[in-house]
């Protein structure tokens, strides 16, 4: 080798010209200033979508699940499909906000905020699913370990009930540790404010936040032990709800492969959806100097690894299917590829594995349209994943006398649309209250932060980000 | 400076100052002149302040680990007296005290407890929430959440002296230096 290269320096990660209060303005500034007309307009849009979904679980409580496109043999359709969809989307919220965290990747910090936002309204919509699908939707708390009138109490042993424990542990980590970060940026909201009303509500909700070095201390070993904490957890949330699947005996469900392929799977499908989001709000709330493109370029990486990450286990899926020798596992891949719902597979296939390819080339990685259209493929992609896992499963299984083609009916649409209406209710309320970006996280990773950057006197230099000559070896 | 009102207790002397490193030096003058009952304020959590200050290790990693146990022991504890004891379920012949297959449950209740422990462990060290502090009562020390670098020797520190400390931290490069008083006076 004639040449060998030293470090080279990450670019900056906040663009522009910066300092803290200009950061702090920048970002708190949209909570003070009065309420745009194009968000009551967009809550407007929201509410109603909510409306439809309030309507949509209010007939099927009158009603019965009945009105579903469910019967024999498919018995899981739509509802499962959406609450895996909204679970997987939840995880990309979690991996910035916690393992990212634990790899020192400060890139994080711009994100990290909106992103756990978009995780607990995700996990809210998915726990829809599961909970009104049960039917009798009155005696739901017999999933609780919680005194009934039958005596019992719930089975342990059921994958199902593992759902519960980790759906809802996922839930109350992940928003505590969203808390637990909004602490120092609400007290700089409560600090200036002028609005009464405002302040007290930020004030109570910053719990008298000093930014004492004494609490940092204690604090910033709180969110070190919450992202360890979160790191397993988040793994074990989709490894159990793969476990759904992978503990029955379904062809097509039974196998071992299942849980990491639905942890790379919603980290997928979560950083697409936290993409699509980053990509209007950058824009909306003139945030490019803060969620620049080099963020979205290392967004597209990850969604470019993940992805082959799942077209790995699509691969591996068929070839153990035909190693392990069993016909009804052979058969099930055939005719997932070739049989009645072959349309969904290969759209799977398409919008999965191909579309990511893009962004092998640095130009389509920094690409702004390219990136937002490709991560709203991913995510119909992975929806049609999830869809294809519960529904060729069902419909085509052992006996082909059994076999019958599964449809959903206009409720199951209607419920999966207003779910969306209660996400996007919850986050705009998120986008106009809270601060959208960790304002402290973020001066913490500028250069200004560190005191090394100052000189004898006080005053500041600014580090010289340079790409070293590379060394040449005779 | 002002002297001292007749209704107010004194809480403290805060000083401001320039920047990071500015405030880094003064804690350490600070700290090597033996003062006990002081503080630092900063927007963000500053890299190398917890050694200026001698800060010692946060007890937190044990309210975590005694959750983490409780969450565990507890869960597992609760199982056996659900599925074994009170109402014994038999689920496919297999035996009653069935530990592997609830390591999902015991997982995420370790997880869930331990996650507590972190969240509101931290917030019982740092004297959290409390509804007002004397240290609000300064204007300027609304900057400390936006851009501004504050140190506060306290009152009740056994070295402190009004004087005395006004000319440390002023010697130390305060670029502003006020007494806080513990109450507002209305009158």
């Amino acid at each position: 080798m004639s040449k060998t290269y030293e470090y080279v320096h990450e670019p900056t990660l906040v663009k522009g010209d910066h300092d803290f209060k200009s950061i702090t303005a920048l970002i708190t500034d949209i909570n003070l200033r009065p309420t745009p007309k194009a968000w009551y307009a967009a809550f407007g849009v929201a509410n109603l979508l909510l409306l439809v979904m309030l309507v949509s679980i209010a007939y099927l409580i009158w009603e019965g699940t009945g009105i579903w496109g469910l019967n024999t043999p498919a018995n899981w359709g739509w509802a499962i499909v959406n609450f895996v969809w909204w679970v997987g989307i939840g995880h990309a919220g979690t991996l910035i906000s916690a393992i990212l965290f634990l790899f020192r990747q400060n890139w994080r910090t711009a994100i990290n905020r909106f992103a756990e936002a978009m995780t607990i309204f995700a996990v809210m919509c998915a726990g829809i699913f599961p909970a009104i699908h049960v039917g009798r939707i009155w005696v739901i708390y017999w999933v609780f370990p919680l005194p009934n009138q039958m005596a019992m109490w719930p089975n342990f042993t059921s994958p199902l009930l593992w759902d519960v424990f980790a759906v809802g542990t996922y839930f109350t980590v992940s928003t505590l540790f969203w808390y637990v970060g909004l602490v120092p940026d609400l007290a700089t909201v409560r600090d200036r404010i002028k609005n009464g009303i405002g302040k007290k509500l930020y004030g109570i909700f910053s719990l008298g936040w000093r930014g004492s070095n004494r609490q940092w201390w204690t604090y910033e070993k709180s969110y070190m032990i919450l992202a360890g904490l979160a790191t397993p957890l988040v793994l074990s949330v989709h490894s159990v709800v793969s476990f759904d699947f992978a503990v029955s005996v379904i062809p097509g469900w039974h196998t071992t492969i299942f849980p990491p392929y639905f942890v790379a799977g919603a980290i997928f499908s979560g950083f697409a959806m936290v993409l699509t989001l980053m990509i209007i709000c950058r824009k909306i709330y003139k945030l490019e100097e803060i969620m620049t493109i080099d963020h979205m370029e290392k967004m597209n990486i990850i969604l470019l690894v993940t992805g082959m990450m799942v077209g790995f286990a699509y691969l591996m899926e068929v070839f153990i299917a035909w190693y392990g020798g069993v016909e009804y596992e052979k058969a099930i891949f055939a005719l997932r590829a070739s049989g009645p719902y072959a349309w969904a597979y290969w759209l799977m296939i398409g919008c999965n594995v191909l579309s990511p390819q893009f962004f092998w080339v640095k130009k389509f990685r920094r690409h702004i349209g390219l990136t937002f259209v490709i991560s709203i493929i991913v995510n119909i992609g992975m929806w049609f994943e999830r869809f294809v896992i519960a529904v060729t499963s069902l419909s085509t299984d052992f006996l082909p006398s059994s076999w019958g083609y599964y449809t959903p009916t206009l409720w199951d649409v209607l419920t999966y649309v207003g779910t969306f209406g209660l996400f996007f209710t919850f986050f705009l309320l998120f986008l106009r209250f809270l601060p959208m970006v960790a304002v402290a996280e973020v001066k913490n990773v500028m250069p200004q932060a560190d005191p090394h950057n100052y000189d004898e006197e006080g005053n500041y230099i600014a580090p010289k980000v340079e790409v070293p000559e590379p060394k040449r070896e005779s | 400076m002002e002297t001292q009102a007749s209704n107010k207790t004194l809480h403290g002397v805060l000083a401001e100052f320039r920047n990071p490193k500015e405030l880094l030096n003064a804690a350490e003058t600070v700290n090597k002149n033996g003062y006990t009952d002081y503080d630092t304020f900063s927007p963000f959590p500053i890299h190398g302040m917890d050694k200026a200050m001698s800060l010692k290790k946060s007890k937190l990693g044990w309210i975590v680990f005694g959750h983490g146990l409780f969450g565990f022991f507890g869960g597992l504890a609760m199982i056996t007296f659900m599925s074994v004891i009170d109402y014994p379920l038999n689920i496919s012949g297999k035996t009653l005290w069935n530990v592997p297959a609830w390591i999902p449950v015991l997982f995420e209740l370790t997880i869930l407890f331990s996650a507590f422990g972190a969240v509101f462990g931290m917030f019982w060290l740092n004297g959290l929430p409390r509804f007002n502090h004397p240290l609000f009562n300064s204007e300027r020390f609304k900057r400390a959440t936006d851009d501004g670098f504050f140190l506060c020797i306290e009152a009740s520190d056994p070295q402190f002296e009004t004087e005395k400390v006004g000319q440390l931290l002023k010697n130390a490069g305060a670029s502003a230096i006020e007494e806080v008083y513990d109450e507002e006076d209305e009158a």
